[in-house]
């Protein structure tokens, strides 16, 4: 087990590097400046400021005090854009929100779904069977920025339910919106993976002999079925969190949460380059390490692919 | 005799039928593609689409940056969808035209999707074909590549790189294409790997040929169906990308409109009490996706050799 989580490793840490490199080189291949304003500023100025920003040190020097910066002390540096803040600062104000909504939709997704799934697969060619399909083809051509507006007209302005934005501390009845608006295509796809292995597993030989010994049929679907059949569900964990990340983008346009979301949208308006990249780079390790995670679930739950 | 026995009547079609020309994998593929019913249908949605995009404007009767003057500062009450102002969408927030601008924002979406997915088709198909075909080596240091491509969340690097190089159509495009063509890169690898063993590749290679010259004339043409449903499937997945930046306010800009960006502008304003500003966008977008999903599936069961 040690040497198949040192192995994933030895691929996550190259991955990251690489990934810090290349936003450092496209930082440094775009044209002009964050400084580059309106008005010229006189030479000696810009001198300081490069000086401030340690962008007159030789390159590499500047990519590695980048990198080990990062590493050792999680300081993403200076926002290029606001003078009084870091983009360290930056990430922490919103990332707690992010993550908030962001782990409810992963919990409603990943139970609902399968739940759904399960239903699906043993009421196969019911109503619940052919709604989540419906639902499903829906979902694939019905994006966040689709879903969201919609909940928003239903909810907040017809029938007055739910605040159609803001966080308000996290209070509930603001995160709902943002959890359903994120969560509803995953249910849709979640179900579908669930009930198609469900089918799979269902139709093997251990579970005919458990029906043959008289074992109740829920008790097949939770004791023998459930655990076989969630693998394929483990697996699309990983890109269920690319999607959440890029779909927070979105959410926190849309609701106004203050999350993580909008501080990414607004610096790549501001071309303010260090917050961008930052935000980047946090994102990036984030999917590494979950892919990482999904790599360990997965081998904890199948011994057959353990090393 | 006046009936004729079964067994004649099976030899004669027997006969008749034995000069007929071979068919072809690509005639075979079409006939299969006509008779799927949802993959015609969603080929007839297209068609229309496109044929309303090109003599929509025949109609209209205000231009894209017109600002209909009557209609501003009183959009909800004025600005609705009418036959006799020839706001036949009804206007944008500002008194804009919709019709006119829902027009332009599906060629912007389409052009999105298919320009998109040419450049994400032209690197994978090379990339795979070159990597599959030499293999070893060269093969995993450049799968390896694909792998760290995989792991990092693209999308942001695509805001970045337009932070960076300017919002501009050409760069929107270009990136999209750029971080989208690893999925067939795999997917071509994987053929050319299957490809490269057979006699075909054998004989080039016995009579000489140069190794780029053979991935060129000979691995990539039996690509072609593979990589013509990856593209069909692209196209969607493509206009969806865009209209999410556009959405954000990152991908097209002003005076140009994309589908996404006029579904944002309509959901921005719609507790005004002005929806339509949403529908007609919300509703050519649904379309063309459902029906391209719908083409790209029929290619698939159309050109996948396994269900044969």
């Amino acid at each position: 087990m040690i040497r198949f989580i040192l192995r994933r490793l030895a691929i996550a840490i190259p991955t990251l590097l690489a990934l810090i490199v290349v936003s450092f080189i496209l930082m440094k291949v775009a044209p002009g400046n964050p400084f580059t304003g309106e008005k010229t500023l006189p030479k000696e100025v810009m001198a300081n400021i490069m000086a401030r920003y340690g962008l007159d040190k030789p390159e590499w020097q500047q990519l590695l005090d980048y990198i080990s910066n990062i590493v050792l002390h999680f300081d993403f540096g200076p926002s290029f854009k606001y003078k009084d803040r870091s983009v360290t600062e930056i990430i922490a104000q919103g990332f707690p929100v992010t993550f908030t909504y962001g782990m409810w939709t992963f919990v409603v997704s990943t139970v609902l779904g399968v739940f759904v799934g399960v239903l699906a697969a043993v009421r196969q060619n019911s109503w619940v069977d052919y709604l989540s399909l419906g639902i499903t083809i829906g979902a694939q051509v019905v994006p966040v920025y689709v879903v969201a507006p919609l909940l928003v007209l239903i909810f907040t302005l017809w029938l007055g339910w739910l605040p159609g934005g803001g966080w308000n501390g996290g209070h509930w009845s603001n995160v709902i919106l943002p959890v359903v608006a994120l969560s509803f295509s995953l249910v849709a796809s979640v179900a579908r993976i669930m009930r198609s292995s469900m089918l799979e597993v269902l139709g093997s030989n251990y579970i005919r002999t458990a029906r043959a010994k008289g074992i109740p049929g829920y008790k097949i679907i939770l004791r023998h079925a459930l655990r076989p059949a969630l693998l394929p569900v483990v697996t699309y964990l990983a890109p269920m969190l690319v999607y959440v990340i890029t779909g927070s983008v979105i959410i926190d346009m849309y609701f106004s949460t203050g999350g993580i979301g909008s501080a990414f949208v607004n610096s790549a308006l501001n071309r303010d380059y260090s917050t961008a990249m930052g935000i980047t780079i946090l994102y990036g390790t984030l999917t590494i390490a979950g892919n990482l995670l999904v790599d360990l679930i997965y081998a904890w739950i199948d011994p057959k692919i353990r090393l | 005799m006046l009936v004729k026995s079964r067994t004649a009547t099976l030899a004669e079609d027997g006969f008749a039928r034995l000069p007929e020309k071979g068919r072809s994998l690509w005639a075979d593929a079409l006939s299969r593609f006509a008779r799927n019913r949802a993959a015609m249908m969603g080929v007839i949605i297209l068609a229309l689409v496109i044929l309303f995009m090109a003599l929509g404007p025949l109609l209209g009767r205000w231009t894209i940056e017109k600002i209909d003057w009557d209609v501003m500062g009183m959009v909800a009450e004025k600005g609705m969808p009418s036959l006799e102002t020839g706001h036949y969408f009804g206007t944008d927030d500002v008194g804009r035209d919709l019709y006119s601008r829902v027009i332009q924002g599906i060629g912007m979406s389409l052009m999105a999707g298919l320009v998109s997915a040419g450049v994400a088709v032209a690197i994978g198909t090379f990339y795979g074909a070159v990597s599959g075909y030499f293999g070893g080596r060269i093969d995993s240091a450049m799968m390896r590549f694909v792998d760290i491509l995989y792991a990092v969340p693209t999308m942001f690097l695509v805001i970045v790189i337009l932070m960076m190089f300017g919002r501009t159509v050409e760069v929107l495009f270009v990136s999209l294409g750029a971080i989208s063509w690893m999925g067939l890169a795999r997917v071509v690898r994987g053929q050319t790997i299957a490809l490269r063993h057979r006699e075909f590749v054998e004989a080039a290679v016995a009579g000489g040929a140069r190794p780029l010259a053979i991935v060129y004339r000979h691995v990539l043409p039996n690509l072609l169906g593979l990589v013509a449903v990856y593209a069909s499937l692209l196209i969607p997945d493509m206009i969806m990308v865009e209209s999410f930046l556009s959405f954000l306010g990152l991908g097209i800009q002003d005076p140009n409109t994309s589908l996404g960006m006029l579904i944002s502008e309509g959901s921005a304003t719609m507790m005004y009490g002005t929806l339509w500003q949403l529908a007609f966008p919300l509703f050519f977008f649904v379309l063309i996706l459902f029906s391209l999903y719908f083409v790209g599936d029929g290619l698939r069961d159309a050109l996948d050799p396994k269900d044969r």
